[in-house]
């Protein structure tokens, strides 16, 4: 049975759980950060980060608004990173029938650059990056290895406040509906985002709303060298 | 709390206010949000909009250290308005009470003070008693001198106008507030106030407490499921910590720490077991000499005897009117008093105000142990920036200890949950836990005094002092264990086993106890009960979400405390859909009731409010060293020079030491027009000591920020993402600027204050990260508590030129 994630942004709280277990569970590394000015950090997905969550705040009519935005693959039904990849490396991208996840194997290390950027700029949703260091393409891969044995995505796991959802497709659908009709309650605009044609269904509170970089940030220059995952002591001067 | 986490869900009115619930206890959100998805209004009251403000229903911002004069407002409102819940009033709260007449008002200053010392003589706070010592009481509320009438005119110059003048909070939004949540004066709603650090850490913490429970009070709103007051405590098991007494000033279970004056057991009894003339008052403290006499066998075992006075006199006393508090001991350090000591799992020289004091104090030790995971600012404090090592004499052990994860032993949660945890992993390298590294450096130096002569080896000697640790053993110590056969309720106990409940305590040695709070957690007949993770409940438990089999909840496993006030003189609950309690056929069901009598009208019950004297809530409450009412005083370093309700502008008692460093900005000093507050963060622990060195939360959160409106940055030519100093009348710190909306101008007095926020979570341990933002803040405290005015104190911000801190 399919599955899919239901993300409702009206239940964040930013908390991040998600962005971190993310990373634990795929044993990525951290990345060298630094304050910009903004609690978006780091500031964009990367090889390192198959998770975001994205901050976007504004004052209108003397209303403060501040939304959050837990970026991550949207599984697509019928996946154009997929077909872009196809013409280049048959099997550097898959999608498994029985979850519907779609994962960037070990292949796409065969990808130029050029055809990793070519694979990005087909995916709507901006999500693929590449890893400089193996070339390879990486993404959010549903953590397949979790759902094959029976556990929600790590992501999921650790979310403390229903935001983040896992489940049978159907199930997460009805639940969209659910939460929906909720939130239009104090969000009138609110609306369920492509959920026909992708297998991670984000409930938004407001659809006009750009989650894109906050002004000054340069996501080029962001990344520097990974930290190291081992206990740093002090140096003695 | 009073209540528990899950209990939120049934409020139908949420006041988040001195918490940022949603990003310290994140937990919290899943309940809050299930009482929105209800239809709840959740409200939150804080200077800066952040990730709790965004979720909630609305968000209100107001000027630190002002929630008094808010909160005065709604009591105003309330009473005004006749929104309180009378009957509840009437029976169970001390409003009908008839104050005695010595008691007065004036000026900011309540009657018996004494401008020498700086203190009350508290005698004149207290109640007319009748022929037979009984309080006299007019349920009519009418009398001019019941608390009724006394409280209302307390609160009749706390008008919209003032409030609003002094908080920055516009009318409009004081009005929101107060009628949402006075809405819940009625029995079938209640409203919960969830507080935190915001409000504890002013001079006038306790206060802001008390104001808060005087609200819920006149609602009707305590004892009720989906009510209370409900502080939120850490993961650093904040709320165990306190019952097992961290603080000096106590023994566990909430007992005072004997003074000089009281050098017998019987002098520490007469002056601290409470007496009431009426038979309906449980005056549940009467039983305090029991569970010290427990707790004194508990601690020196068959050396407790009666003629020894249960080892009373082993006990080391305080002096009264001393402050052992950390502002005072790091005061003290810094004058060369004190020359060593232990630190463990804790970061002083990161946490405690006016760090730069803190570290210099530390300098003047000749030795120092500390317990870690990491290195912190204070265990690496002998290298710290601009110091040269070799001038530094003090010789630093640090012990590497055991994280939480690698050590099994219990946590109590805010809701009085007493979680048993396994060691996910064991310890790496040579770390151990606190616990075995107390129980072995306990039998070094008893071994020592031994095989040496000590000037006074009894304390040591005599106590019962564990061969190894063992936290299983620790957990039934604290339960307790008969010293002697005993037969309690018909059933017979051996000597050695675990005591049933703090009811078969005695103060004959027969029983031994760590902590009566904890008594009944681990018995003879169901063990560990902090291990039970059973969701068994009827359908009245689960009608508001009681888990009575899940852990164990101190007292008694009682999940939801004073909840005999939640049922009519006759029983019946106020809210039937959402009882805590009812009486049916002659017996208490649903939670645990607050002693097992019956209901009130029965003329065999008692009143409700059993820790209390007179078994009434306290409206007013002479308890305070600094008022029996809560009153407005202004931060001690504040940006305005008067106030609206008093000529008083400072609380009369606030503690405060006094040193070359300890300077202070003046009332609306035009060097520090800006009010700083500061708060932890989601992605980082407390001082930071520990989540600085995890990678992947550093990577989320990995400098040393200050939030600011775009109005400030402004004025002060500031963008977002500069760096800029922060600076004020004690130390400069440097941080990066978030411009941001989420920070808004606040109109006091007719003209703009600004306020800005910081984290404290930075230091210089983690290269270019920052560092302590308590360099700015001020040593100076609650007259209570002495915890220091962390939220609330004056800087200056300007653009920095060049940055030593931070790396760019």
């Amino acid at each position: 049975m399919a599955k899919a994630f239901l993300i409702d942004t009206s239940r964040c709280t930013a908390c991040r759980g998600c962005q971190v277990a993310c990373k634990e569970w795929h044993g990525l590394p951290a990345n060298r950060t630094r304050q910009r000015g903004s609690h978006q950090n780091p500031p964009d997905l990367n090889a390192y980060n198959y998770k975001v969550v994205r901050f976007h705040e504004d004052l209108k009519g003397g209303n403060i608004r501040w939304f959050f935005f837990p970026d991550q693959c949207r599984h697509c039904v019928d996946p154009p990173c997929k077909a872009e990849a196809e013409g280049y490396v048959e099997g550097a991208v898959v999608r498994d029938e029985a979850t519907g996840a779609v994962v960037f194997t070990l292949l796409t290390a065969k990808l130029s650059p050029q055809a990793c950027e070519a694979v990005r700029s087909a995916c709507p949703y901006d999500i693929p990056r590449r890893d400089e260091k193996t070339g390879r393409l990486t993404k959010c891969d549903m953590c397949i290895d979790r759902v094959a044995a029976g556990m929600a995505p790590a992501c999921v796991k650790a979310c403390p406040t229903g935001a983040m959802n896992f489940g049978e497709r159907s199930e997460m659908l009805k639940l969209g509906e659910r939460r929906l009709a909720q939130a239009k309650k104090v969000y009138p605009e609110a609306a369920l985002v492509d959920a026909d044609t992708v297998h991670t269904v984000f409930l938004v509170p407001d659809p006009r709303v750009d989650f894109g970089p906050p002004p000054g940030i340069d996501l080029h220059a962001f990344l520097g060298e990974p930290r190291s995952a081992s206990i740093s002591e002090p140096s003695l001067r | 709390m009073t209540n528990h986490w899950i209990d939120i869900k049934n409020a139908d009115a949420i006041l988040i206010m001195g918490s940022n619930a949603a990003e310290h206890h994140p937990i919290s959100f899943k309940w809050v949000l299930e009482a929105k998805s209800r239809g709840a209004v959740v409200m939150h009251v804080d200077p800066k909009f952040s990730r709790t403000s965004a979720r909630s229903t609305f968000h209100v911002p107001l000027r630190s250290g002002t929630d008094i004069a808010f909160l005065g407002g709604m009591i105003h409102h309330i009473l005004e308005n006749g929104n309180y819940f009378k009957d509840y009033v009437v029976h169970y709260t001390n409003a009908s009470f008839i104050v005695s007449d010595s008691y007065g008002f004036r000026n900011g200053l309540f009657s018996g003070y004494d401008p020498r010392t700086s203190s009350y003589d508290r005698s004149s706070w207290s109640f007319a008693v009748d022929a037979q010592g009984r309080v006299r009481r007019d349920p009519s509320l009418r009398h001019p001198r019941c608390v009724f009438q006394l409280l209302r005119e307390h609160y009749t110059r706390y008008s919209l106008e003032k409030v609003a003048d002094i908080t920055g909070v516009s009318r409009e939004n004081l009005l929101r507030v107060y009628e949402a949540y006075a809405a819940t004066g009625v029995p079938d709603r209640a409203g919960t106030i969830l507080y935190a650090l915001g409000w504890t850490q002013h001079t006038v913490g306790v206060q802001n407490i008390r104001a808060a429970a005087i609200i819920q009070l006149l609602l009707g709103n305590i004892g009720m499921a989906g009510g209370g007051i409900n502080a939120l405590r850490g993961e650093p098991n904040v709320q165990g910590s306190t019952d097992h007494t961290l603080l000096y000033h106590l023994v566990p279970g909430y007992m005072s720490m004997p003074l000089a004056d009281w050098q017998t057991l019987e002098d520490y009894n007469r002056a601290n077991t409470p007496a009431s003339s009426d038979p309906q008052s449980a005056n549940w403290w009467r039983n305090k000499p029991k569970y010290l006499v427990s707790l004194l066998k508990g601690w020196f075992g068959e050396h407790a005897t009666r003629e020894s006075d249960f080892g009373y006199s082993m006990l080391p006393k305080l002096e009264r009117g001393e402050d052992y508090s950390y502002l005072y001991l790091f005061d003290r350090m810094y004058q060369g008093l004190i020359r060593g000591g232990f630190i463990f799992g804790l970061n002083p020289a990161n946490s405690v105000p006016n760090s730069n004091k803190v570290r210099k104090a530390l300098d003047n030790l000749d030795w120092l142990v500390t317990m870690d995971v990491h290195h912190t600012e204070t265990t690496d404090n002998w290298h710290r920036p601009g110091v040269d090592p070799a001038a530094v004499k003090t010789e630093v052990f640090l012990l590497p200890s055991a994280h939480r994860l690698e050590k099994e032993g219990s946590v109590t949660n805010s809701g009085r949950w007493l979680l048993w945890h396994y060691a996910a992993v064991k310890p790496p390298g040579r770390a151990r836990s606190f616990g075995e590294m107390i129980v072995d450096l306990g039998n070094r130096v008893r071994k020592l005094y031994r095989s040496e002569p000590g000037a006074y080896p009894d304390p040591i000697l005599k106590a019962s002092w564990p061969e190894g640790y063992d936290a299983d053993e620790v957990a039934r110590r604290i339960n307790g264990v008969f010293t002697s056969d005993k037969v309690v309720n018909g059933r017979r106990y051996r000597k050695g086993n675990l005591v049933p409940g703090f009811g078969a305590l005695s103060d004959d040695g027969s029983t031994s106890c760590l902590n009566w709070l904890y008594c009944g957690s681990y018995t003879q007949e169901e063990g560990n009960k902090a291990k039970r993770r059973d969701p068994r409940q009827t359908p009245m438990q689960a009608a508001i979400g009681l888990y009575p089999n899940w852990a164990w909840c101190w007292p008694l496993n009682r999940r939801i405390l004073y909840n005999r006030a939640s049922v009519d003189p006759q029983g019946r609950p106020f809210h039937p859909s959402k009882a805590v309690i009812a009486w049916e056929e002659g017996s208490w069901v649903g939670d645990v009731p607050d002693g097992g009598w019956p209901p009130l009208s029965s003329g065999k019950g008692k009143h409700p409010f059993i820790m209390t004297v007179h078994g009434f809530g306290q409206l007013f409450g002479p308890g305070r060293v600094d008022g029996p009412f809560p009153e407005h005083y202004e931060p001690v370093e504040t940006p305005v020079n008067r106030h609206p309700f008093s000529g008083r502008l400072h609380n009369p008692c606030y503690k405060a030491v006094t040193g070359d460093l300890d300077r202070l900005a003046a009332p609306a000093d035009s060097r520090y027009p800006i009010v700083l507050t500061t708060y932890n963060m989601t992605e980082h622990w407390c001082g930071g000591g520990e989540t600085r060195n995890v990678p992947n939360l550093l990577e989320a959160e990995p400098q040393l920020y200050v939030e600011m409106s775009p109005e400030l940055a402004e004025e002060k030519g500031i963008r977002n993402g500069d760096p800029v100093i922060v600076e004020s009348a004690r130390g400069r710190v440097e941080a990066i600027a978030m411009v941001t909306v989420r920070m808004r101008p606040l109109r006091i007095q007719g003209r703009i204050v600004h306020e800005i926020g910081m984290p404290f979570c930075f230091g210089w341990t983690t290269p270019g990260c920052g560092d302590a933002t308590n360099r700015l803040t001020p040593s100076v405290g609650d007259p209570n508590t002495s915890i220091p005015e962390f939220k609330a104190c004056l800087v200056d911000v300007r653009k920095a030129d060049r940055l030593e801190e931070l790396a760019r």
